[in-house]
């Protein structure tokens, strides 16, 4: 045995055990977003699906970012063919609708699909209270570094994204957040605290 | 019950396999070799525990045992028989389990055809794949022990993942994969026998290790061309590799067994390369378990990886051992081993055969460092990274079209030396061909430099290889007026390693042929089509005919069915690309259908139907000579087998005449 040799070796094995040990220290699948904390990204996507009084937008308006300022935005990323967006659907709607009249508004950003479809499947859905607007090439959602669908966003009144939720969303987070960041005038009667993550 | 019989026979067989590993250095070391026999009779008592293992786990999934924790995690009343049969590799538990199974088998059969071999190298291998044997004995019995009792028992289970239900060729790519990955267990074994034995020192033992290694290299192979044909059969996306980290897993030990089986020809022949030899055949060992380790601890995010948990740490450990005791074993005995054998000419095969190896080599190392780029990045710049297929492409492709080019040269150049007058009289005539399907590909519209040099590449080595059975055969036809045909098979039987071997390389160039044609000339588009419109693509024209839908007991079917029109319109065949509901899953899975000719195929997935059957949305693909990379995996096999009869009284000649030259022409072999 010429043990230098082998001392040599193990030097040269040992750097890539301690990565496959590093390895386990993460999640693969978790994919951290730099998003909360800082300013959303700007986009301008054209309503497709109106939405229903008195929350609806004409088709073919164009919805800004720029022109939500001063409201507390719900971007919600979804599509017809996504199981789980089915889970979350009345929640939005619902939550939007709790919603109106106050400085809060719900988008729907549609995710890899077409009007056509996604149109049938609101309708399938039983309507959906807010707007739905398209995204050609992905560009918002790759903006947003969505992963898959559905992920919301909940965007604060000074263009700041406060919280990104992955998969099916509740109308319990839903409200605690857009109450912990409506001002307070606009909460209504209860204002819990904002959930901390 | 059952549960309760298997897991008590798995407990059994780690301390049976502890004994044998033991047993065996005390056995040599003192000198009672009858003791010897503790260690066989340990590989033969295992194989027989395991073997009781999983015949109880088959029975226990065929019966709906539902009170076994494996069962009741993959089985489903309402799945087909094979289909439940075939779970037993469909999720960690039952794959680990018939990896121990593979695993016992072979030790079974290397104590069996070598148990007579004096020395200590059979005592010495035996005992390295029962210790192997043990990792995975105690995997079985601690975090993977798929034979955990239920309680309470349900009354039905989920059935096996979807997308391992809905093909065939799930019954064929992973017992292919596994007799593959684990088959090469066995020359390391042999590797880590001949260091203990002190037998590294000559070549001898490389005879026994090349053969078992062969034998491995043609179920790998054909498990990668069969998991290909699945991705490309099931996935619906028309390909077939996507250098997932799980197939760069299964590549990576690919790549160093194709260098190993030419560098052990250098090694015998002339007496060189034995260290390397030795490493390359380790690497592929560490490879396999490495692929393991990716696939099974979700260490790296892949459409096939297994679930998490505790098992990642087993293998953790296990790796570290396998590297360390390996790294250190070898190169502290590297000075030993190592061949002062010298390299011939300039122009002479061995000389090709090391730039195939340093060509291997660099596009292993490649795949390598892309598959575990994103974990060190992630350690050293703590940022989230994925490296795709662009990577791989450019960084890899050149190299395997070198080896295309390669695969032509070696077989025309003899060992040893020869004059370049001589070389060049071998090496030009296969040009022509080259040439030939170079411009054909130009003239048919590629463009791509690499992709052209891979055609004019496929052609000079097809000609090559084939030419040098033309030349036995004529050398045969002149010396003894045989036939032709008698000449053909008279010359392969005198020399079936070599003459397999350039079979083996005409099937790897089918492969070749059929990826850079149908990666060159993909053509595909997607249509809504309402029923009587039609679809060109290429000049495929399909018809949408109607939507229908059929219940089946384990998953809701929708179906399209689609006229395929030839000339004036008249229906040639009908294609029925489907969308599959299984009940336990709220995900379709889409099932192209695929109309194959020797032309190419024309590929059409569902992508979206109106519920009411009034329009379907259908994806066409025609991807020219897909089915010649089938095709070349199995005349890859065929060469493999051919080289692996190669008859007992030639292998042992061999050494003997490790250092002569061979006629390239000759046909009799040296």
């Amino acid at each position: 045995m010429n043990w230098k040799r082998a001392f040599i070796a193990v030097l040269i094995g040992a750097p890539l055990i301690a990565l496959f040990a590093y390895g386990f220290s993460r999640d693969p699948a978790a994919i951290p977003s730099p998003l909360p904390g800082h300013d959303a990204p700007a986009f301008a996507l054209t309503v497709f699906a109106p939405g229903e009084p008195p929350l609806m937008r004409p088709a073919g308006d164009t919805i800004r970012l720029a022109d939500l300022a001063g409201k507390v935005s719900v971007v919600n990323f979804w599509a017809s063919w996504c199981g789980p967006c089915r889970a979350e659907h009345a929640a939005l709607s619902e939550t939007a609708r709790h919603y109106a009249g106050r400085p809060a508004q719900f988008i729907g950003v549609l995710y890899n699909d077409r009007p056509a479809p996604a149109t049938r499947w609101i309708a399938e859905m039983g309507g959906q209270s807010y707007p739905a607007v398209t995204d050609n090439e992905s560009r918002t959602a790759i903006d947003y570094g969505v992963y898959g669908v559905p992920e919301t966003f909940i965007v604060d009144a000074t263009g700041r994204i406060a919280y990104k939720h992955v998969g099916p969303i509740s109308a319990e987070v839903l409200r605690q957040w857009i109450d912990s960041l409506l001002p307070k005038a606009a909460a209504g009667d209860t204002t819990p605290r904002a959930l901390l993550r | 019950m059952i549960g309760f019989l298997a897991h008590n026979a798995l407990l059994v067989s780690v301390a049976v396999v502890a004994l044998g590993v033991v047993i065996t250095p005390v056995a040599i070391r003192t000198g009672r070799r009858e003791w010897l026999q503790l260690t066989y009779g340990a590989v033969y008592t295992n194989f027989l525990l395991v073997s009781i293992a999983t015949m109880s786990m088959v029975v226990a999934l065929v019966t709906h045992d539902f009170s076994v924790s494996y069962v009741a995690a993959v089985g489903s009343r309402s799945t087909p028989l094979l289909f439940t049969v075939i779970s037993l590799w469909g999720a960690l538990e039952g794959s680990i389990l018939f990896w121990a199974w593979v695993l016992a088998l072979y030790a079974t059969a290397v104590v069996w055809f070598h148990h007579k071999r004096p020395g200590n190298l059979v005592p010495y291998a035996a005992m390295t794949l029962l210790a192997v044997a043990a990792f995975f004995a105690i995997l079985l019995v601690g975090p993977a022990d798929p034979f955990l009792p239920m309680s309470p028992v349900p009354a039905d289970g989920p059935g096996p993942n979807t997308l391992l239900q809905n093909h065939i060729l799930m019954a064929v790519h992973p017992p292919l994969l596994y007799l593959g990955y684990v088959g090469m267990s066995v020359p390391f074994a042999f590797a880590m026998g001949a260091i203990f034995s002190n037998e590294a020192t000559s070549n001898d033992w490389s005879v026994l290790s090349r053969r078992w290694m062969l034998a491995s290299w043609g179920f790998l192979s054909a498990a990668i061309i069969a998991g290909m044909w699945w991705s490309y059969e099931v996935l619906g996306w028309g390909g077939y590799w996507a250098w997932d980290p799980v197939e760069n897993a299964s590549f990576l030990p690919w790549l160093t067994a194709t260098a190993y089986l030419h560098s052990v020809m250098v090694q015998e022949r002339r007496n060189m390369l034995r260290l390397w030899t030795l490493n390359l055949c380790v690497a592929t060992f560490v490879l396999t378990i490495l692929g393991t380790f990716l696939t099974r601890s979700g260490i790296l995010s892949s459409v096939h990886a297994f679930t998490t948990g505790a098992i990642g740490y087993y293998f953790l450990g296990f790796i570290a051992v396998v590297l360390l005791t390996t790294l250190v074993l070898v190169a502290g005995n590297s000075e030993r081993i190592h061949t002062k054998g010298k390299l011939g000419g300039a122009a002479s095969r061995e000389t090709v055969f090391l730039l195939n190896n340093l060509f291997l080599t660099a596009v292993m190392l490649t795949v390598l460092v892309g598959t575990l780029y994103p974990l060190v990045a992630e350690a050293v710049r703590g940022v989230k990274v994925s490296v795709g297929e662009p990577f791989f492409n450019r960084m890899a492709v050149p190299a395997m079209v070198a080896l295309i080019f390669l695969m032509g040269v070696g077989p025309a150049l003899p060992w040893g030396s020869t004059t370049w007058a001589d070389a060049r009289k071998r090496l030009y005539p296969p040009l022509i061909s080259a040439l030939i399907l170079g411009s054909v590909a130009v003239i048919a519209g590629a463009r791509g430099i690499y992709s052209i040099l891979a055609f004019a590449f496929v052609g000079y080595a097809a000609m090559g290889n084939l030419r040098e059975y033309w030349i036995g055969m004529r050398a045969r036809h002149r010396a003894h007026g045989e036939g032709w045909a008698t000449a053909l098979v008279r010359l392969v039987k005198g020399n079936r390693r070599r003459y397999g071997g350039y079979l083996a390389h005409i099937g790897a160039l089918f492969v070749a042929l059929g990826i850079t044609a149908s990666s060159t000339f993909r053509t595909e588009r997607e249509a809504t089509l309402l029923p009587g419109e039609t679809l060109t693509v290429a000049g495929h024209t399909v018809r949408l005919k109607n939507v229908w839908g059929r219940e089946e007991p384990q998953r809701s079917v929708i179906g399209t069915t689609l006229d395929v029109l030839g000339k004036n319109n008249a229906v040639i065949g009908t294609i029925e690309p489907r969308m599959n509901y299984y009940h336990v899953s709220d995900q379709p899975v889409p099932t192209p259908d695929v109309r194959s000719s020797v032309r190419g195929d024309l590929y059409v997935n569902l992508m979206a139907f109106e519920t009411s059957g009034a329009n379907a949305t259908v994806k066409v693909i025609v991807e020219p000579l897909v089915p010649w990379i089938w095709l070349g995996g199995l005349i890859i096999v065929i060469g493999a087998v051919i080289g692996l009869f190669q008859g007992q009284g030639r292998l042992s000649s061999v050494s003997a005449n490790a250092a002569s030259e061979e006629p390239s022409a000759g046909g009799t072999g040296p």
